[in-house]
């Protein structure tokens, strides 16, 4: 592998085990010889225990002791491979609608999605919660899988029927990449080795269009923020007056020379170095770690935000966000939240509940005002202090914000800005 | 033309010093967990990297079970030394001399266990209000579902059903008086991305890694090495073999692999075709099909 230039992908599966989600899991893990002798050992073993002939793949993916007992995922499971090609995280999560919140975490931050869809049946509710949820959450790249294709006896009709089905409801959505292809996870068709029972899928495998699609765009490398972390002041010799801005680059540029805006105070500046790690660099990129060092000593610390000074985000204290409510506890109007955006903290409460969503449907419920776990809706929000925001659709890392409660110290809700 | 991406590895990297930067900035005293094995030095450079050039401002924390290796214990005073952080050690030994716990007992009894109560005692007594660790996902199935920012209750307890969501990258590390949190900042790597990184960097690791002559016994299938701790079976006989270790835990129960890698490119290519995962060598996770998930409740690393 070339460590050099391979890049890292993360994708999300939403799923049940009624759709062969863990099987294709174990599938694109076995097929890439990503799974260890003791492991397969260990799998072999429970297979017989439970009278299963040969290895039930999905046992890979079993997690937790509440977990195995019950057959279901209840949390984000995350899973690891590597091609010659890419290295590749999956975030495993469940579909039932009762785990939404964990659906909505495993894609905060994937490159891409694969839904599934069981051949038997074609687009069902479940189908439509994981589109809503990947245009939500604005996935880059969709793959939608339409598994157990050996049980239709692997009929072009039946593939073509689901994706007519799924685009007349998709176009609804917001999805810029999206692609089908038709799989048996139980067979290994077309996941990691092409399909001989299906010569007119003219696409490539599962595993080949997450090796070879095009990710290095999905990061907005346009407009330039950064969020300060921490002040790195070293208080040694040679290094008396160093003040290094150290946080992670959301999006965009920065070179050495350029001129910059400190919001929200709105102090001009010019980068006077960067450093990335212990190297000093002339350039640095999304999602790159550095630290920068200013020609002039203004103020800054952590919540700050050094923008280019020709391009700018808004500056906030009432807007819309589309919000997930993740907690037990039912939102409590008027009630003081923390809110968190990039590594600023604020104070805020949810003014007012504007719709909410039925995730299945896509009806919008204008009377319903109450937040409960794994609810949907656009909510208006006021701030103690103006936020640096930019809408959600443009900027995953600056347009996202959490809430916590006070009360709990618990993160209760994730919203995105209209 | 710059390509305007990270690499897999620049992208960890990115993604780790942001994580020990959150944890500088979220708490009034954190400190790196730190073993003396590969994953620990690893967060530990790592935290070089992400205050450059300021010192790290994390002491470290060991916990010292009695039975290390001794050039494990030699590599971390070096390593300390030469950051100039402040160590400090937290001892089972004293632990167990103060009655807070009871030695193990039969064929197969270790300090595993024990480490917990030092570690949470440490914790406690040192006022840490974050412990840095290295684990990662893809070591075992219970810490497949771990978070970078894991809260533990005042009991030093990890409730696996009571996860904080964690989405993009805003991590809540808001908690009660004595509670404390663990946080992960190499969650993603994988052991290959580990031997990856640490070649490429040209970092140090203790010479139990690399392929050496040594007093072992089979044990289950594995090398055992020779240590005064170890009491031999009846069956049992000390040979010479050239082994090196894929993990380090305590020289009790860390089981070394027959192998000729005594350089870090051997290492990485003997790795790249290993086909069993690098804790199958650990007696601590054979006990029982969730020995991790229960002994991490309980407190564990």
């Amino acid at each position: 592998m070339e460590i050099d230039k391979n890049q890292l992908l993360r994708f999300t599966t939403a799923g049940s085990v009624d759709d062969g989600k863990s099987t294709l899991i174990g599938r694109l893990l076995y097929d890439s010889k990503s799974i260890f002798e003791d492991q397969l050992a260990s799998i072999e073993n429970t297979s017989q225990q439970k009278g299963i002939d040969g290895v039930d793949l999905a046992l890979f993916t079993d997690g937790l002791k509440d977990e195995r007992e019950q057959g279901i995922t209840i949390d984000v499971a995350y899973r690891y491979f590597t091609t010659p090609k890419r290295k590749f995280i999956i975030a495993d999560t469940p579909g039932h609608i009762q785990y939404t919140r964990n659906m909505v975490t495993g894609a905060s931050t994937a490159n891409a999605a694969v839904i599934l869809i069981d051949a038997r049946h074609g687009v069902i509710e479940q189908t439509k919660r994981h589109a809503f949820i990947a245009s939500l959450l604005n996935i880059p790249h969709i793959i939608v899988c339409v598994n157990k294709m050996d049980l239709v006896d692997f009929k072009e009709e039946v593939f073509n029927d689901i994706r007519q089905q799924f685009e007349a409801f998709s176009s609804k959505l917001l999805i810029k990449d999206i692609r089908f292809i038709p799989i048996s996870a139980l067979l290994g068709d077309n996941v990691v080795n092409r399909s001989e029972n299906m010569p007119w899928f003219q696409g490539s495998p599962m595993l080949s269009e997450l090796e070879n699609m095009h990710i290095s765009s999905d990061t907005n490398k346009i407009d330039a923020r950064f969020a300060v972390q921490t002040v790195i002041r070293p208080q040694r010799d040679g290094f008396i007056d160093y003040r290094g801005y150290a946080g992670r680059i959301a999006s965009g540029i920065y070179r050495v020379g350029d001129g910059v805006t400190v919001l929200p105070s709105g102090f001009k500046s010019k980068i006077k170095s960067i450093n990335a790690g212990d190297k000093e660099v002339e350039e640095a990129f999304a999602p790159m770690s550095i630290s920068m060092t200013l020609e002039d000593d203004i103020d800054v610390s952590r919540g700050d935000m050094i923008v280019k000074t020709n391009n700018q985000p808004e500056l906030l204290q009432e807007f819309d966000v589309m919000l997930c409510w993740l907690n037990n506890d039912q939102a409590k109007p008027r009630t003081k939240y923390t809110i968190q955006h990039t590594s600023n903290e604020q104070k805020a409460m949810i003014k007012d509940v504007v719709y909410k969503i039925d995730i299945n449907t896509y009806d919008r419920d204008t009377d319903d005002k109450s937040l409960k776990m794994n609810d949907i809706a656009r909510v208006k929000i006021r701030t103690t202090q103006r936020l640096m925001l930019d809408s959600y659709r443009d900027n995953r890392n600056t347009g996202s914000i959490t809430l916590i409660d006070e009360a709990t110290k618990e993160t209760v809700a994730a919203g995105m800005l209209v | 033309m710059t390509p305007y991406y990270l690499n897999y590895l620049e992208e960890l990297e990115s993604e780790a010093i942001f994580i020990l930067r959150e944890v500088w900035a979220q708490f009034q005293n954190p400190v790196i967990l730190f073993s003396g094995g590969k994953d620990s030095i690893l967060v530990t450079h790592l935290a070089k990297k992400a205050f450059h050039p300021a010192k790290i401002p994390f002491a470290l924390m060991h916990v010292d079970t009695g039975h290390n290796f001794p050039e494990a214990l030699q590599f971390r005073d070096e390593l300390a030394d030469k950051l100039g952080v402040r160590l400090i050690v937290g001892s089972v030994q004293e632990s167990i001399d103060k009655g807070r716990v009871a030695e193990e007992k039969g064929k197969n009894a270790t300090r595993n266990a024990l480490q917990i109560t030092t570690l949470l005692d440490a914790i406690d007594e040192h006022k840490v209000d974050c412990a840095i660790g290295g684990g990662r996902r893809d070591e075992e199935k219970a810490r497949a579902k771990e978070r970078f920012f894991s809260h533990r209750d005042d009991f030093g307890q990890w409730d696996p059903k009571n996860q904080r969501p964690e989405l993009w990258n805003l991590l809540n590390g808001k908690h009660f008086e004595g509670e404390h949190f663990r946080a992960f900042p190499i969650s993603n790597w994988t052991e290959m991305d580990v031997w990856n990184y640490l070649t490429k960097e040209g970092i140090e690791i203790p010479s139990l890694y690399l392929a050496h002559d040594r007093d072992v016994v089979l044990r289950n299938g594995s090398w055992i090495p020779k240590s005064k701790f170890l009491k031999l079976e009846p069956n049992e006989e000390i040979v010479r073999k050239k082994i090196r270790f894929r993990t380090l835990g305590d020289i009790t129960i860390t089981g070394g692999i027959e192998s000729d890698a005594d350089t870090m490119e051997k290492i990485v290519a003997e790795v790249s075709t290993m086909r069993e995962t690098e804790r199958g060598n650990r007696s601590d996770d054979k006990r029982s099909e969730t020995a991790m998930e229960d002994r991490k409740k309980d407190g564990y690393f």
